[in-house]
Formats: C-alpha cells, sequence, structure tokens
C-alpha cells in the first residue's frame, strides 16, 4: 500500500514525473505540546538542546478569550524568562477590509500570531509557524518571523511580524502566551523543530 | 526531549505536459502538518491555484488574504467558496514560474476545522500571505489542485510530511 498515490490530469498522465523519497535528517522534532481539557495558560519549551543552526515552532491554537478586541488575539512570545523591555517588534496585519502596521520598541514580549478565539465559531482555529534563526549564536540578537492567520468564513486576520530579542545568549528556553489573562483551549498544540546546520 | 528527524518529502510530481489538475490522493495520517511547494505556470492565460480536499466541491472554504501587486496592498475575505486559494496577487501566468509555499496544520485531526496558510509571489505579478479555512472536521486525505486554465509542463508540486514528537 503506498503512503500516498499522485494523479495529474488526464492530459498529463503518463506523462508526469513521480518521484517518491525515504526521508530526511537535517529537519527533526524536537518536542510538542497539546493542552489538555483544563486549558494551559502558556507553553513552554525549555531545555532546548543546542544541537541545531535554527528553530522553528509550527502549531495551532485559539484561546479563551470570548471578545475581539486588539490584544485579545494577540499571542506573544518571551525567551529565556527574560520579562525586560529588551525586545522590539514590527508587524503587519490584514484583517479582510482593511490592513495596518504595527511597531514598537523597547517592549517586555515578543508577538508571536494572531489567534482564534473562543467567540469566534466553533472548531475554528489559528495556524502559525515562526523561524528563529541562529538561536544559539552568542554574538548576535535573536531575529524572530513569524506568520500566522485565522479565517472565520466571514473575514479574518493574516499576520506577519519580525520580532528582535537584544540578547547574545543561546536560546535554551520559549515561553507561548495569550495576552491578557486569557488561556490556551484544548486542542491548541505546537511543535519545536531544530533545523541543522552543515 | 525526544528528538527525531521529520520533515520528509512524500511525493513529487512534474507535469511533463499541460495538465488541468494536479491531484495528490491516499494520503497518509502519518504526519501532523503536511506542506505542499508549488512551482507553476501557466498554459492559456492567467490562473489562481484551486485547492479542494477528498473530493468536496460544495461552499466549504473560504480565505482572509493580504497581498500586493507593486503599487497597491490589499486584504480582503471570501465566504463559502467551492475551493481555496494558493494565490491571488501572485497568481499563476504564462511567463514565469511562480512559487507557492502551503502549510496544511494538524491537517488529519478529526476535531477542528482546517485552517491553512499559503505564501505565494510570482515575478511582475506581486505576492500573497492567505489563510484558508475547510470547514470540515474530516481528516484531508486527498488534495486537488485546479484552476481557471491548465498548468504547463514543468510545474512541479512536491508534498512533505512533518511529525511532531
Amino acid at each position: 500500500m503506498p503512503l500516498i498515490t499522485t494523479l495529474a490530469g488526464a492530459s498529463a498522465r503518463g506523462y508526469g514525473g513521480l518521484v517518491t523519497f525515504g526521508g530526511g535528517t537535517s529537519y527533526e522534532s524536537i518536542a510538542t505540546v497539546t493542552v489538555g481539557s483544563g486549558g494551559s495558560s502558556s507553553i513552554d519549551f525549555t531545555s532546548i538542546p543546542s544541537g541545531y543552526q535554527h528553530l522553528q515552532i509550527r502549531g495551532i491554537l485559539r484561546t479563551t478569550e470570548t471578545g475581539a478586541t486588539y490584544d485579545g488575539n494577540l499571542v506573544r512570545m518571551r525567551f529565556n524568562g527574560d520579562t525586560g523591555s529588551n525586545y522590539t517588534m514590527h508587524s503587519v496585519v490584514g484583517y479582510g477590509t482593511g490592513y495596518f502596521a504595527d511597531a514598537a520598541a523597547n517592549v517586555a514580549y515578543m508577538e508571536f500570531a494572531r489567534t482564534a478565539i473562543n467567540g469566534n465559531g466553533s472548531s475554528m482555529f489559528a495556524v502559525a509557524v515562526a523561524d528563529i534563526l541562529d538561536y544559539k549564536d552568542t554574538n548576535k540578537f535573536k531575529t524572530m518571523r513569524t506568520l500566522s492567520g485565522t479565517d472565520l468564513n466571514g473575514g479574518g486576520r493574516v499576520y506577519l511580524s519580525s520580532n528582535l530579542w537584544r540578547s547574545t545568549s543561546a536560546i535554551t528556553d520559549i515561553k507561548i502566551y495569550p495576552s491578557s489573562t486569557f488561556s490556551f483551549v484544548q486542542y491548541t498544540k505546537f511543535g519545536l523543530f531544530g533545523i541543522k546546520g552543515a | 526531549m525526544a528528538a527525531g528527524a521529520t520533515y520528509f518529502p512524500i511525493a513529487t510530481t512534474t507535469l511533463g505536459s499541460n495538465s488541468a489538475t494536479i491531484e495528490f490522493t491516499s494520503i497518509s495520517g502519518s504526519y501532523t502538518d503536511i506542506v505542499l511547494i508549488l512551482s507553476a505556470k501557466a498554459s492559456g492565460g492567467n490562473m489562481d491555484a484551486w485547492i479542494q480536499f477528498n473530493g468536496d466541491t460544495g461552499t466549504n472554504y473560504s480565505m482572509t488574504t493580504l497581498r500586493a501587486n507593486g503599487s497597491t496592498v490589499t486584504s480582503d475575505f471570501y465566504t463559502s467558496l467551492n475551493y481555496g486559494y494558493g494565490d491571488l496577487s501572485g497568481y499563476i501566468n504564462t511567463s514565469n514560474f511562480n512559487v507557492e509555499i502551503i502549510q496544511f496544520m494538524n491537517y488529519s485531526n478529526t476535531t477542528t476545522y482546517k485552517t491553512f496558510l499559503s505564501r505565494a509571489s510570482t515575478a511582475g505579478n506581486g505576492l500573497d500571505a492567505i489563510v484558508n479555512l475547510w470547514r470540515s472536521t474530516a481528516a484531508i486525505t486527498s488534495i486537488k489542485l485546479s484552476g481557471s486554465q491548465t498548468y504547463a509542463s514543468g510545474t512541479t508540486a512536491t508534498l512533505y510530511g512533518i511529525e511532531y514528537a
């Protein structure tokens, strides 16, 4: 039983090339957090190993927020427990009828994603992908880029951000948390991945 | 923390002649996310990549965009569509191969609707960030790409699987 089959259209059938692969070794799953029925106020990846060049975080998310405030759908991030004003961010948000750009310097958090909330229709979750480059390089400040979004069949949000942590420390811990007092709901799920260098 | 190699290339289709559709079927539920990388050129005229799952042609798709075409930035939304979109401003033309990377998150779970992200770019046209929703809790087992024109010979589509630890 093949893992997958591909089928090009009738005109290409018999002419399209199909290549299947065995797998790679440079992208590794490090850890996964799945929120249970009780919810969770944050997601924490700790003791992150240093055996990679870059990190990626992927996931689906939704919070207990029931309104639709600006901050209410914002999910933040910190490295190594640093709560100081050592972060800088730029972002652009498309909300279906317009867009805006935002920036903040010397803030105490990064902006990771715009999330779906309990105030949205049932079963709707946001998705997010973040890339953290050279996370263990002790000669560089750390930069992270993100892409996230949620669609509600009647609008939604597409969100891109760039964040800077002004520290040369290697990143060993990552905290992801909703703004204000909200929590992540059940089925929220994040994976941490490492990308090896040569 | 357990670590394991993942981001496995599952299959690649390279069109040897023009085709109206590209389809991945019998997709295993072995992964958590799947990623589709499309490098496409059109035959016959400009087109967008339309995306359908599991043969669902109903009005169960919707999307919100953030896109630009070199002079204008736009964010708009579309409801109750018959398919999702991989691109809009970064549409597929007959001159240059475009690039689309589409992230299907938690594609095999049977609890949530499926939200997926696309980043598309085409030289001379524009670029997109699009979030799509498929209002179904079914696991995705097939993905069909189509459009208003045909995909040109040389178009490639590769599907990758990412398994969480």
